[in-house]
């Protein structure tokens, strides 16, 4: 079974800071890692090949820097890992995104599972792995709280917050996966070495024959038009002072003023 | 050419002939959308046994009810629903198309974008057109520090996922009636897709949105110790506890104690947020508590905007006081 | 070498994550509750970091001896007794069987320990033979097929949880040092007991115990090397584990860099950040410094190992000046955090009573500065 994984690189959130004077985001120094539940997808990809053996291959797509993402899923057993790296994919919106990385599994041949991150920290759309299915004209199982292959399709249980869904689909699938589905393994010592002899390509938009009109800027869509602060809406916080012992009598004053006790 | 595509449409997700709460939200969003472009708002019905419905759309807001009915659209499947929406929208050229931001319409509108070649938010948490006509979406950004308005400038119809609970329905009109335009499209259902069972959700507590009391941790609580402390004070108060993101993405509580935008939203009469910075997200999904008590270190948490009572001081230092002080006073 | 190539960063980001995820929230619990940390040691095995720089084909990682410090470091970093753990196994248990032992002493006792099955711990000091190790008064006598050892050993490194002792004693006293020898000592040997844990000051999660050995019969084939190389195995190995205490204060130091960095940069007074003032600033530009420069010699040590060079002068110099470093540091960093610094609520006060024992353990700073200028030619 060939499984290829989908990981973006985004911003460690604690880091994110907004420049006070021209409101647009500081990069400078700004951490990076791998966005958290596609290293679930990871995990999730590597215990189906242990269990049905083949291969596990990681796609991503960003600035040269994202190969950290890369080695980090090298070490954790991945076989091979591929970036999708150039100026023209640059600016890109779900859409363009989701073109680009199906042109990837594409050219990359002979899939039977794309698994992705339910959705990624710093966008939050939850839109790549369904559109990418789209491109690929091939059924989707979002939201998977687990996952399990059997006989050439693809079961799973999906969260959907009131209820649990029981589905299947018809390999090849798409598969977003949720935080919980499993916790992931760390790339240990002697993967990371191993990883070093792993191969990793680098392909640009015209490796992977991209129509230049359907990446980057060009096949986006949407656009920011503008950019602001959320308004402050309340400014009379009353304030607990003094010790915490202090602070514990005022809150319970307080709370017990409003019979919240 | 863009000005060829008019109307607003409102995708009418409905399961087991049940509307979702959001398409009457939407319907009451597209309304006053209308009041800026006068385009016509259509409920876009599809299912089966479903026509009744129209009436219920009727009367929250519909101008038109666009259905289309069919054994195959009977229960949601991701592949026949696009296939027939997609034809649909080629032929009636909606220059908005809504979704909820439910798990079905961000299961959709995905695979409808890609479709139909345009842009699509995702869960904009406001709509409008801004100074210059233009059609925006509001969605928090980086954290939620920022908010922006996206827009989709040259290609249609411009699509979003829209967050539950933006705003009110409408009060419905009962016996209003509108254009019923019915499409027969031929469809069948998805051979590579299939419901195997739908069960409910094993619950860690009981549910948020019905606790009057709620104590809600974040990043600041690293461990079971400390998550023990405000599971004391939530049990104390006759609360539930919950949590923002960062406590269930490294899977100290399950998903259904998470708190925001990709969460639960909330109502109780009274909410702790203890070491919870506060986030645009996790704003949405409990700004309408009673009284908001936000207790975190560093005095320039986001949460303090919009918190009644706050405390600048160590979580780890105030609860275990204000526990104390609790039972104290009840014995 | 002054710069981590590709691997070795990745190895180190490895390192941290699992030390930031595994053994940072436990890191105040075991120093208060004084719970050797066994889960952290299953943990720690899992993913091949109880053995790193024994070769894969017995049991362990086959990394080399830069990685190995960048384990310790980075375990220092957020915990220092589970660095500690780790550096007794690794190099003062697994490293002299791996150096000095018989195939089938590997097989039987490295690669479980290579593999964080089993414990292992170092067992030389004794009441009266502490820096001068030379002066062991426990005694192993061969009698038919089994030596007979009798005798203590105090302030054992993670005695109370280990499988597998590494145990000098004198087999010839007439020798001297030369009388020495060294085995290998299983914890479920009769005859052989132990105290309570010692109640320290810092480390108080390591288990130190008292060994107690009362007619314990050691089959022939565990004495480790040759009899009478003892001493020789004992001070090779120390030269080893002084790199593995180097890393240890370096992490120490760092850690408490980092936490006063996070603090200072966050907490205001006077209606200004700490970090505002020139004294945070350049207190903290000098705890960095200290700490880059200990961090250099440690690698440099590490490398001389790696490469087969000598390295007891650079082992000892990287152990000197890194121990010397964690206590300075550490010291101003609960000076940065003033009252807060002296409290239990923040790690800082933890690792000054941590960093103190780096400049006495596995040779004092004296006794290095003893190897050092007897290298130099000082006599």
């Amino acid at each position: 079974m060939k499984i290829l994984v989908f990981v973006k690189q985004v911003p460690d959130t604690d880091d994110v800071q907004l420049d006070p004077k021209t409101g647009n985001l500081r990069r400078d120094g700004v951490k990076s890692m791998m966005n958290p539940m596609d290293a679930n997808a990871i995990e999730a990809a590597l215990q189906l090949k242990e269990k049905h053996g083949g291969s596990v291959v990681v796609v991503t797509m960003g600035l040269p820097m994202a190969t950290e993402v890369q080695k980090k899923a090298l070490g954790m057993g991945c076989d091979e890992a591929f970036l999708l790296s150039d100026r023209p994919f640059g600016g890109a919106d779900t859409l363009a995104t989701s073109y680009t990385l199906a042109k990837a599994a594409e050219k990359i041949g002979d899939f039977d599972l794309l698994l992705f991150g339910r959705l990624a920290t710093d966008g939050d759309t939850a839109q790549t792995g369904p559109a990418v299915a789209a491109q690929l004209g091939i059924p989707q199982i979002s939201l998977a709280s687990s996952i399990e292959v059997r006989d050439g399709w693809v079961y799973c249980d999906r969260d959907l917050g009131d209820r649990v869904q029981r589905v299947r689909a018809k390999l090849p699938a798409v598969v977003t996966v949720n935080g919980g589905i499993n916790k992931p393994r760390y790339a240990t010592p002697i993967n990371i070495m191993r990883a070093q002899k792993k191969p990793r390509t680098t392909w640009t938009a015209a490796d992977l024959g991209c129509d230049m009109t359907k990446i980057g800027t060009p096949g986006s869509p949407s656009s920011t038009k503008k950019v602001f602060e959320p308004e402050k809406r309340n400014t009379d916080t009353q304030y607990l002072t003094g010790s915490p012992d202090e602070m514990a009598k005022a809150l319970a004053d307080l709370l017990e003023a409003e019979h919240l006790l | 050419m863009k000005s060829d595509y008019k109307g607003i449409w409102v995708f009418a997700e409905q399961e087991n002939g049940k509307l979702h709460q959001t398409v009457l939200e939407l319907l009451a969003k597209s309304k006053e959308l209308q009041k800026h472009n006068g385009e016509k708002i259509t409920a876009v019905l599809l299912g089966a046994d479903v026509a009744a419905l129209a009436d219920t759309l009727f009367a929250y807001g519909a101008d038109a009810v666009l259905l289309a009915e069919s054994e195959a659209l009977r229960e949601y499947s991701a592949r026949p629903y696009q296939k027939v929406l997609t034809e649909l929208a080629e032929k009636y050229k909606p220059s908005i198309i809504l979704y909820g931001a439910t798990p079905l319409g961000r299961d959709l509108a995905p695979r409808m974008m890609v479709a139909l070649d345009t842009g699509l938010t995702a869960d904009a948490i406001d709509l409008g057109f801004d100074e210059d006509g233009v059609f925006y979406q509001t969605t928090p950004g980086y954290g939620g520090k920022i908010l922006a308005h996206i827009v989709i400038l040259e290609r249609r119809p411009q699509m979003a996922t829209v967050h539950p609970q933006i705003c009110e329905p409408l009060e419905p009109v009962n016996g209003a009636k509108g254009e019923l335009l019915v499409e027969n499209l031929a469809v069948e259902g998805d051979a590579e897709y299939e419901v195997l069972e739908t069960l409910p959700a094993e619950k860690s507590g009981e549910s948020l949105t019905e606790a009057k009391v709620v104590v809600a941790g974040g990043r600041g609580v690293k461990n079971e110790d400390d998550l023990t402390m405000l599971r004391e004070l939530a049990e104390l108060l006759g609360g539930q506890i919950a949590s923002s993101r960062p406590l269930v993405d490294n899977g100290m509580l399950p998903h259904d104690r998470q708190i925001g935008q990709s969460g639960t939203t909330v109502t109780p009469q009274l909410m702790f947020n203890i070491a919870i910075s506060g986030s645009v997200q996790y704003q949405l999904g409990m700004q309408k508590a009673k009284c908001i008590v936000a207790i975190n270190q560093s005095e320039d948490a986001p949460i303090y905007d919009i918190a009644h009572i706050g405390a600048v001081v160590d979580y780890k230092k105030l609860i275990p006081a204000l526990i104390a002080e609790i039972k104290a006073r009840r014995q | 070498m002054f710069r981590l190539d590709e691997e070795h960063l990745e190895l180190q980001a490895s390192f941290k994550e699992f030390a930031e995820n595994e053994i940072k929230p436990l890191a105040k619990e075991i120093d208060e509750t004084e719970r050797f940390p066994l889960e952290s040691v299953k943990k720690m095995a899992e993913m091949g970091m109880m053995g790193l720089p024994i070769p894969e084909e017995y049991g362990g990682s086959g990394i080399d001896q830069l990685g190995y410090v960048l384990e310790i470091e980075e375990l220092a970093k957020v915990c220092a007794t589970t660095a500690i753990i780790v550096s007794a196994h690794t190099s003062l248990c697994c490293w002299p069987i791996l150096k000095f032992g018989t195939e089938e002493q590997k097989q039987k006792y490295l690669v479980p320990l290579a593999r964080g099955e089993k414990l292992g711990a170092f067992a030389l000091t004794e009441p009266s033979a502490g820096t001068d190790a030379s002066m062991q008064k426990s005694t192993a006598v061969l009698d038919g097929d089994a030596y007979v050892l009798n005798g203590s050993k105090i302030f054992i490194t993670n005695a109370g949880a280990a499988d597998v002792f590494i145990v000098f004693a004198m087999t010839d006293k007439e020798q001297g040092t030369r009388g020495i020898s060294a085995f290998i000592v299983e914890r479920d040997m009769p005859g052989f007991s132990m105290s309570k844990p010692e109640n320290k000051m810092g480390l108080r999660a390591s288990s130190t115990c008292e060994l107690i050995f009362d007619n314990v019969r050691i089959p022939k084939e565990n004495l480790l090397g040759q009899e009478g190389k003892g001493f020789k195995i004992a001070m090779a190995t120390l030269d080893g584990g002084r790199i593995g205490v180097a890393a240890q204060a370096t992490g120490i130091a760092q850690g408490a860099i980092d936490e006063a960095v996070k603090y200072t940069t966050e907490r205001i007074q006077f209606g200004r950040r700490i970090s505002q003032f020139q004294n945070t600033q350049f207190t903290l530009a000098d705890m960095q410094t200290k700490t880059d420069a200990a961090r250099l010699l440690v690698w440099r040590a590490a490398a001389a190992e790696q490469d087969g060079q000598p390295y007891t002068a650079p082992a000892a110099m990287a152990k000197l000046f890194a121990a010397e470093t964690a206590s300075y540091v550490t010291n101003r960093a609960v000076q940065l955090f003033g009252g807060y610094g002296y409290s239990k609520d923040y790690p800082v006060e933890r690792m000054m009573r941590d960093a103190k024992v780096t400049e006495i353990y596995e040779g004092t700073s004296e006794v290095q500065k003893m190897v050092i200028s007897g290298f130099m030619g000082v006599k």
